[in-house]
């Protein structure tokens, strides 16, 4: 267990981002024997809540929006601000400012501040009633209303894993759904052609009318309300209902002049989770946690990574509130292999590792015909990632693997093994810095690299 | 009583929608699991049958909301007036 100095138990900690990652801090530093002051802000005006039954439990009705509080297994005894964004950090005094124009002084700090949607580029099109992001509970409500109103068709932008699942769902309901998707296939950033073609059948098979390889160039209205969305191949879709499914962007503009090592793909840290300035130099009472983390994994040659996962969030979460209370020598780094699941077209997909990191993949158990298989991915010739569909029993096995670095491809007995694997390119795309970020960003090496240094930061003033 | 399952750790034993049906779900007959955020109190029994039944102990629930503490909560624009967390 952690060791116990006074330094540990005592003070205040702040934590900015009252979400899953922060709930799982607090919970944590807890649990390790924090006894000060604890204080938790939130821009959103809720207690943490789950994000994922938003595209499909209240998508399917079989839970309501405004009630997806996450459980909590302890009292945290916490202050909380919620509906107060946090705008400005000083590092120095060690000083947060608030939105309602409050401070927060603190003595070790955990941002968490994680991911919003990419809203619409064009302002006045996405005040248009029926446009809407899904990731807040607002939008969930706001999007069953707009579904109980029983939409002619709704537009997905964007076939990503959140666009997939609200495309599905939407079919589930009955509904008539147009998935305009720019890349080549959908899901392929995430998990490669291969799969992504896989996943264009399944779309098709279950009557999502899928556009691949355009865009929606504009989206218009009469009397204030979504009718049409004109395609960058100069057709049009008639649609009352576009859920914009264009990823995320990870919300550090507020630390923009705080000196962190900060950038579009957020906050750099060690891998303990302490926050980097924009030196490169690690900061003992600042640390990073969740979506919003860029962290250095030493699956993916310790290169940077940043995840918009829910398992990260919570492990994470816990990784820095457990340094935070520690003795340096007791400190852990955060080791948590990527994991990330999705339930769409009647498939359960699960993911181990990274398989964007891969440059060679073979189907290991059943097959894409079945919709029932194992997909392994190596990265010269070393284990890297495992995509399960609807064999979610399999993939703790080639955890294990990954996280040995174990021969790709991998040795197993497999009972439902193909008789004839083929290993092939999984068919990824180049890096790209312009895409939206992908589930799994690999960031290169330096912990300042999106960060402008000019000459007159490097040169002391005196 | 608030319900949430780690789906990454879920493997579809199904445990939990043969002993609290409704509540749970394998969504279409396949393996994706789907459940219910916030069942109502009569199904407590069943939930917690469930809890304990699922071999990887991916479902946690908080059976009263709130029974697990109430924290004082300031929603913003009430900056410095404390206001008891409610339960939904």
């Amino acid at each position: 267990m952690s060791g116990s100095a006074d330094h540990s138990e005592q003070g205040r900690i702040a934590i900015v981002g009252a979400s899953l990652a922060g709930l799982s801090a607090a919970e944590t530093l807890r649990e390790n024997g924090f006894r000060g002051e604890l204080v938790l802000i939130g821009d959103e005006p809720h207690e943490p809540y789950d994000r994922p039954p938003l595209s499909k439990q209240v998508l399917l009705g079989m839970a309501a929006p405004d009630r997806v509080a996450l459980p909590r297994r302890f009292s945290l005894d916490a202050e909380w601000r919620l509906g107060v964004a946090a705008t400005g950090l000083d590092v120095k005094t060690k000083e947060l400012s608030l939105a309602d124009g409050g401070t927060v002084a603190f003595d070790k700090l955990l941002i968490a501040t994680g991911t919003r949607a990419r809203a619409w580029p064009n302002e006045q099109e996405a005040k248009l009633e029926g446009v809407l992001t899904l990731r807040t509970l607002e939008d969930g409500v706001e999007f069953r209303r707009l579904l109980d109103r029983k939409p002619k068709r709704v537009l997905v932008v964007g076939s990503g894993f959140t666009g997939s699942e609200v495309a599905s769902g939407c079919r589930d309901i009955g509904l008539d759904v147009t998935v305009v998707e720019r890349g080549e296939l959908p899901l392929k950033n995430a998990m490669g052609g291969v799969i992504g073609e896989f996943m264009a059948e399944q779309q098709r098979e279950h009557g999502v009318d899928l556009r691949l390889g355009v865009g929606v160039e504009a989206l218009e209205g009469e009397s204030g309300r979504l009718v049409r969305a004109r395609l960058s191949d100069g057709s049009v879709v008639e649609a009352d209902v576009a859920v914009i499914a264009l990823g995320g962007v990870r919300d550090v503009e507020w630390l923009k002049s705080s000196g962190l090592a900060v950038g579009p793909w957020g906050v750099a840290c060690d891998p303990g989770c302490r926050a980097f300035d924009k030196f490169g130099m690690a900061i003992d009472d600042i640390f990073v946690a969740g979506d919003v983390a860029r962290f250095p994994h030493p699956l993916f040659d310790f290169q940077f990574v940043t995840l918009e996962h829910w398992g990260n969030a919570v492990s994470q979460g816990a990784t820095a509130a457990h340094n935070m209370v520690s003795e340096a020598s007791d400190r852990r780094p955060h080791l948590h292999i990527p994991n990330f699941w999705s339930n769409q077209y009647g498939l359960n997909i699960k993911s181990v590792g990274a398989p964007n990191f891969a440059d060679q993949a073979v189907v290991t158990q059943g097959s894409l015909k079945s919709k029932r298989f194992v997909m392994a991915f190596g990265h010269q010739g070393r284990m890297c990632a495992a995509v399960a569909v609807n064999s979610p029993k399999w993939l703790e096995a080639y955890e294990r693997l990954i996280a040995a670095a174990a021969p790709f491809p991998p040795e197993l007995q497999a009972i439902d093994a193909p008789d004839d694997p083929q290993i092939v390119d999984p068919d990824f795309p180049a890096p790209n810095d312009k895409e939206p970020s992908p589930y799994i960003a690999l960031t290169g090496h330096s912990p300042v690299a999106e960060y402008p240094i000019e000459a007159s930061m490097v040169i002391p003033a005196r | 009583m608030r319900v949430l399952v780690d789906l990454n750790r879920c493997q579809a034993y199904a445990q939990c929608a043969f002993l609290a049906p409704d509540v749970f779900v394998l969504h279409g007959g396949s393996e994706s699991l789907l459940y219910n955020t916030q069942p109502d109190e009569g199904r407590r029994e069943e939930v917690m049958r469930a809890v304990h039944a699922c071999p990887v102990q991916a479902i946690m629930v908080e059976f009263e909301a709130g029974e697990n503490g109430v924290d004082a909560v300031t929603i913003g624009g009430t900056a410095g007036r404390q206001a008891e967390g409610q339960p939904k």
